[in-house]
């Protein structure tokens, strides 16, 4: 480890400047009763507005995976009186820019338009939630579009290791359904379920929204209703069950002709809403985090030479939680740099971070949060974020203090509760040496 | 979601796609405050109060093409060195101080150019211009740092390369687009070449290029030019300037016939198809028609309802994607391409069928002036886009001041941009779109016996 005292003369690492200073957010409620979070700045004329509805992918019916997903690329395609050419036709003489994601938990839209534009871009995202057509041309054109990229990423190395490690993960349980779908359950998906997911889905119960720009609270609170208010009070969604990940200590090789192996690995991890949530998250820095100075970097990539990339990172779900981490590198060196990795997982396991360790980590995580804030639709994001991890409104201002109360026992705990070597469940695709499966490849 | 794995370095591989534009009455982009130092180093400063934050920038105006022969890989494997410790501070630590500070870093390499930069809270900002002028002219490499790096380069190289069917074909067609001129050769190296580098190619190269009156220094976000002069001249000012060589590659000839590659691959299960013509860049000898080419890229490839998307993936329902791109940034040259992967069920000699008749419609029939000035509003548009996100003005500056152009030349674009008529367009189009200064790429999966 080069992990050096610095003179403090150098290292101010106290004082950075926090960036609520620079941001304020205020809750906007409309008289129709639809709550926007939002950041007024009218140095430039534009507006990035970002909303999401609760649930995503997770809940896409057996058998018809992909639904969210091919939803969220349709609703732009014809809307309305408009049909799909008419439709984009709009958002590129206009430079609007309007497009939907669905996630495992979520089902989100961007909006990002000139302040001059607002209310034809506000039309368009509203006949999109309320009136999308779904003509048989954009939904063929579509559907091809889809099973093209899932074509694109079948025989790609991440990808596989990906979707191999999902499936070890949840065998039975929707977190280990590809949310983009297969060739099979695309190609099933009909207009009927893509109506019926915005008749049900669309609701302003499970809304949240949040605004960034050249807008005021007033016109915002009008712009809500009349973008919302049509939209069904409640939602018709099944919840998604509690689960915990499954495949502890197996270790999958997926034998393809590549030149250098792709490793995916993981195991069960700590939910956003835990106390030991943010204690975890130092420590994750410490250890396959951050830049340029984690353990597994300076271990695997600075001091060998093993690897080009090579980190983890906590990946909390609504109904689950994970840790994962990846690394890539030939093929005769995939053994050497899983030993490492495993030897790392343990050390951090047994004897948590330094002291030295834990002050830098929180330094950076501390210091660097402001560089979050470098754009619009970034802050417009992290407003959404914050609602649906029920992060209160004041969580700008709270978020730092969160990270330096993280003490020393607070770490060791977490890491201790975190991280066992025993548990990780490996993929590997390629042709490691010396390396065979200890279990089947599950089906997908 | 997956975080960017950590990495030092990025190749940009990517085309400036030049973003900004604006009503031509509103001169000004982005409106910089520039000066040059007594060594001859330049500055330039975007002030952008979005955030407390600033980005710093430096950028070394020598890339991959100023290799030595048989040194491909060199300018990079540098980049990554540049990490590895001064006369003052161990391998690392420049990196150590910025994440204590709460700063990010990368750097990255192309043909043209090599940047470092840093986003760091505002009153960090002298601690980072400290550290990057030391290691303009102090830097110390010994085997143990270089060796085990380049170890992870020939790993950067499986990832980025090897272990992807889609960067061979590109690299097989970089290779087969330039006859003779140094673009031809991959920025990341030829991997028996990466092997042969070493502390001394790299040192070598360092003390040939690496001179503040060879560097551009940028700084963007949350601070004025009258707060980064002084910075300035106390750090990068005491760096001494040096004679370093003229950028003068060796020329490409006239091209007389059409090239034609194809990988195929079981990695491959979607096709797809590029045809690339070489182009001039901004900053070639010859470059009037550049701003008719962007208007072009726009009209042809720009979203949802241009030309080539309307014709081979709505109206035809030929390809599932489809599109045209036109790479201008370049020092000596660029290139214009187009580029469609069919639909499921359609076979790609179907698709390229189409996708030269429309180039042969464009050919033949020109654009409309509808087009253009649908294209031109389109345009206009991005410039406030563009001043919406910190790094995009940092971006754009480095990059053209590191490829023959000035200031006044990424201000003047909107107003040049509006200049553009239909004749131009159609004119441009039929000097640049030849076949004989063409290469064709197919991207295809490997049948199965």
């Amino acid at each position: 480890m080069i992990l050096r005292t610095f003179l403090s003369a150098l290292v101010l690492v106290f004082g950075v400047v926090l960036p609520a200073q620079a941001i304020e957010v205020q809750r906007v409620v409309s008289p129709g009763g639809i709550e926007a979070w939002l950041v007024e700045d009218h140095s430039n004329p534009v507006i990035s507005f970002d909303l999401s509805f609760r649930g995503g992918s997770a809940l896409n019916p057996q058998g018809k995976e992909g639904l969210a997903n091919m939803v969220a690329g349709l609703i732009d395609e014809g809307a309305g009186d408009l049909d799909s050419q008419a439709f984009q036709g709009v958002l590129d003489d206009r430079s609007i820019s309007l497009r939907f994601t669905a996630s495992q938990d979520s089902f989100g839209g961007e909006l990002f338009t000139l302040s001059e534009n607002r209310a034809l871009a506000f039309k368009l995202l509203r006949l999109a939630l309320t009136q999308p057509r779904f003509d048989s041309e954009p939904v063929e054109r579509i559907r091809a579009q889809i099973s093209a990229g899932l074509a694109r990423s079948a025989e790609n190395p991440d990808s596989i290791a990906g979707r191999t490690l999902r499936s070890l993960f949840f065998p039975d349980h929707p977190y280990g359904r590809p949310g983009e779908g297969t060739l099979d359950s695309v190609a099933a998906i009909t207009v009927a379920d893509m109506r019926g997911f915005v008749a049900r889905r669309f609701a302003r119960d499970t809304l949240v929204v949040g605004v960034v720009g050249d807008i005021a609270p007033e016109d915002l609170a009008s712009l809500l209703d009349e973008t919302f208010l049509d939209l069904p009070a409640t939602a018709q969604t099944t919840a998604v069950a509690e689960t915990d990940p499954q495949g502890d200590g197996a270790l999958v090789v997926v034998e393809r002709d590549v030149p250098q192996s792709v490793v995916a690995f993981g195991h069960a991890g700590i939910k956003r809403d835990d106390r030991d949530y943010y204690a975890a998250y130092v420590v994750n820095y410490i250890l396959g985090g951050g830049g340029f100075s984690s353990r597994l970097y300076e271990e695997v990539r600075e001091k060998r030479g093993l690897a080009y990339s090579v980190y983890s990172y906590l990946n909390p779900l609504d109904r689950s939680a994970l840790v994962l981490g990846g690394v890539a590198t030939q093929n005769g060196r995939v053994a050497t740099s899983l030993d490492l990795i495993r030897q790392e997982w343990r050390r951090m396991a047994e004897e948590g971070p330094s002291e030295s360790e834990l002050e830098n980590a929180k330094t950076f995580l501390t210091g660097s949060f402001p560089l979050r804030f470098s754009s619009s639709s970034r802050i417009s994001g992290m407003l959404v974020g914050m609602q649906l991890q029920r992060l209160g409104i004041d969580y700008l201002d709270r978020r730092n203090s969160l990270i330096e109360a993280v003490t020393l026992e607070d770490a060791r705990r977490a890491a201790k509760r975190l991280y066992d070597p025993d548990k990780l469940t490996v993929v590997i695709v390629g042709r490691p040496d010396g390396i065979v499966s200890n279990r089947e490849m599950p089906k997908s | 979601m997956r975080p960017l794995p950590s990495c030092i370095c990025s190749i940009i591989a990517l085309a400036f796609v030049a973003l900004m534009s604006a009503d031509p009455a509103e001169a000004r982009v982005f409106d910089p405050e520039t000066f040059t130092l007594d060594n001859g180093m330049q500055v330039v400063v975007i002030t952008n109060r979005r955030a407390p934050i600033v980005t710093h920038m430096v950028w070394y105006k020598v890339g991959a093409a100023d290799e030595s022969p048989g040194e491909s890989g060199n300018a990079h494997f540098l980049e990554h060195l540049l990490f590895k410790g001064t006369k003052t501070l161990g391998p690392g630590e420049f990196s150590e101080i910025i994440a204590r500070n709460g700063g990010q870093e990368n750097a990255f390499t192309s043909q043209d150019y090599t940047a470092y930069f840093q986003t760091v809270a505002r009153d960090r900002l002298e601690i980072v211009m400290r550290y990057e002028a030391d290691r303009m002219v102090n830097l110390v490499l010994t085997d143990d740092v270089v060796l085990p790096e380049r170890d992870v380069i020939l790993e950067e190289r499986r990832s980025r390369v090897d272990n992807s069917p889609g960067a061979q074909l590109g690299e097989t067609m970089n290779a087969a687009a330039y006859l003779n001129h140094p673009y031809r050769l991959p920025v990341i190296g030829w991997e028996h070449e990466i092997r042969a580098l070493n502390t001394q190619t790299a040192l070598a190269f360092y003390r040939k290029w690496y001179a503040p009156n060879n560097a551009v220094l940028i700084v963007a976000g949350d601070v004025s030019s009258d707060e980064v002069r002084p910075l300035a001249e106390k750090y990068y000012g005491k760096v001494a300037a040096r004679p370093v060589p003229e950028r003068r590659r060796i020329e490409e000839p006239p091209q007389n016939a059409a090239r034609r590659v194809t990988l195929e691959s079981a990695q491959v299960r979607q096709p797809s198809l590029t045809i690339r013509f070489l182009a001039p860049s901004v900053s070639s000898a010859v470059h009037a028609q550049t701003y008719p080419l962007q208007v072009l890229q726009e009209i042809m490839g720009g979203g949802a309802t241009s030309r080539l998307y309307r014709s081979l993936v709505v109206e035809q329902g030929l390809a599932t994607s489809a599109g045209a791109g036109y790479d201008s940034s370049g020092l000596d040259s660029g290139d214009f391409s187009f580029y469609a992967s069919p639909r499921p069920g359609i076979e790609i000699e179907q698709v390229e069928q189409a996708l030269r008749a429309e180039i042969t419609r464009l050919l033949d029939s020109g654009v409309t002036e509808e087009e253009v000035a649908t294209a031109r509003q389109r345009l206009r548009a991005s410039a406030i886009y563009a001043r919406d996100s910190l790094g995009t003005a940092p971006n754009i500056f480095g990059r053209a001041l590191t490829t023959g152009q000035s200031v006044e030349d990424v201000e003047a674009w909107p107003a040049r941009i509006e200049a553009v008529t239909a004749a131009q367009i159609d004119a441009a189009a039929r000097a640049v779109l030849r076949d004989v200064q063409s290469v064709t790429g197919l991207l295809l999966p490997k049948p199965t016996s």
